[in-house]
């Protein structure tokens, strides 16, 4: 028999790994995806944030494709993933997170990359559990993720096959279904112990933390964009600034996002031609971008928050430049705006 | 991890024309891995890419992503604030 080939999902999680490696242990050549959908945690908070230094830089998806001594293709599909985040067919979880739909779309990616006759694999591997996660990963959405995606019994989960129907690849032996597992429920025991077994000493968190629309405040600020747009739109740089800074809306029509240390005004610095912006003059402060279309009078109040997180938060008066995107600089002096009179509604 | 050193006498030259260029300039990890993943698989074995980013993330991330595809790292420098990372494509 010819060797077969399967396409995996790589999130960079422990589950993935170790479903490539029962796979890989059958004989089967792997290689694995990678998809970026923009909303991805580890990545962009270690190149943001100044105090995320010191945790190692590395991309878990490409370590872990290195410790199975893999291949690992990422496809950027943010685009495409907008109708996912904007339209998911069957909801969302706890916040934002389309789950579900997300599996199934990128499955349903995996099998396309996969069965291009150029690339010729057999058949898909996700590192799915029966029940450890409550919205995509339980025992009624596992045939809606193998239908929905196209993939039907082309899609393997090793970690769980026992508790499933046979899929092809098992039924024509491409795989011995006795070596493949039963896990299920929430406990993370049972891949501990198969991690073990298989020589893997070190591995990322448990998946579910990679994925910002899983977060209740990065939700929040998702949508009170589209609230104060008036439309559920985004574009890479939206979900990119949401990662960052301190969001304070005063009305509608205007937010300020604020650095809350070195590392972010840096990474705000890049923004700074495309919106208007704040620097505070003479006194230590952070970078301030202005989202919307503030009037003069908002501009002024937006200097007294900014001042507020400034070194002259104590200060009768200071400096603060305005930044036009037209190249015009405005020089302000301003009264810091006190904590107690920054309303809580306004941090979004 | 690779660790990006100042330009050194006998550093690649920008003006090299047979050198494949990426500039992932403000792009931030995996972009520009996927940017020279993209640019890589339209160049035969043998052909030279070099990678221009500015997160630090590159220096680890891309020699990763060479690791695994079997692509070698010819070397990797800062210029001006900039990293530049040289690949080979090779056979895989």
């Amino acid at each position: 028999m010819m060797q077969k080939k399967a396409v995996a999902l790589i999130s960079g999680g422990l589950d993935s790994m170790l479903a490539a490696k029962v796979v890989m242990e059958e004989g089967v050549h792997v290689e694995g995806l990678n998809f970026y959908t923009g909303f991805c945690v580890e990545g962009h908070t270690h190149a943001i944030r100044a105090r995320h230094q010191a945790r190692p830089k590395r991309n878990n998806a490409l370590w872990v494709a290195q410790q199975l001594g893999i291949k690992l293709h990422i496809i950027d599909v943010s685009e495409q993933y907008k109708d996912i985040v904007l339209r998911p067919k069957h909801g969302y979880g706890q916040h934002l997170n389309p789950c579900l739909d997300c599996k199934i779309f990128m499955v349903n990616k995996a099998l396309a990359w996969g069965f291009m006759d150029a690339n010729g694999f057999d058949f898909v591997i996700t590192g799915e559990v029966i029940g450890q996660r409550p919205k995509s990963q339980r025992k009624a959405t596992m045939p809606i993720i193998a239908k929905e995606s196209g993939a039907d019994d082309l899609l393997l989960r090793p970690l769980c096959a026992k508790r499933l129907a046979p899929t092809k690849p098992e039924r024509e032996g491409w795989v011995d279904r006795a070596r493949l597992h039963g896990f299920e429920g929430r406990s993370r025991k049972p891949q501990m112990a198969l991690a073990a077994q298989l020589g893997f000493t070190d591995y990322a968190q448990p998946a579910g933390g990679c994925c910002f629309l899983t977060d209740a405040a990065y939700a929040a600020k998702l949508s009170d964009l589209w609230q104060a747009r008036g439309e559920r739109d985004y574009d890479l740089d939206d979900i990119m600034l949401l990662k960052v800074g301190r969001h304070v809306r005063p009305a509608r029509h205007y937010k300020l996002i604020v650095g809350r240390e070195a590392g972010e005004n840096r990474f705000l610095e890049g923004y700074r031609k495309r919106f208007l912006h704040l620097r505070m003059v003479d006194v230590e402060g952070p970078l301030a971008l202005i989202d919307g279309a503030p009037s003069r009078g908002d501009v002024r109040l937006a200097a007294r928050v900014l001042a507020r997180y400034s070194q002259g938060r104590d200060a009768a008066q200071v400096g603060v430049s305005a930044h036009h995107t037209n190249g015009v600089t405005e020089a302000l002096q301003v009264v810091p705006l006190p904590a107690s009179e920054i309303p809580r509604a306004w941090h979004v | 991890m690779s660790e990006a050193t100042e330009r050194p006498a006998g550093a690649p030259d920008a003006s090299n024309a047979s050198v494949h260029e990426v500039d992932a300039r403000g792009l931030l990890c995996p972009l520009p891995v996927i940017r020279a993943q993209d640019a890589a698989g339209t160049l035969a074995p043998g052909g030279l890419l070099d990678v221009f980013a500015t997160d630090p993330g590159t220096l680890h991330d891309i020699p990763a992503w060479c690791a695994v595809h079997g692509h070698r790292v010819v070397g990797t420098w800062r210029e001006r604030g900039d990293i530049r990372i040289r690949i080979e494509v090779c056979e895989t």
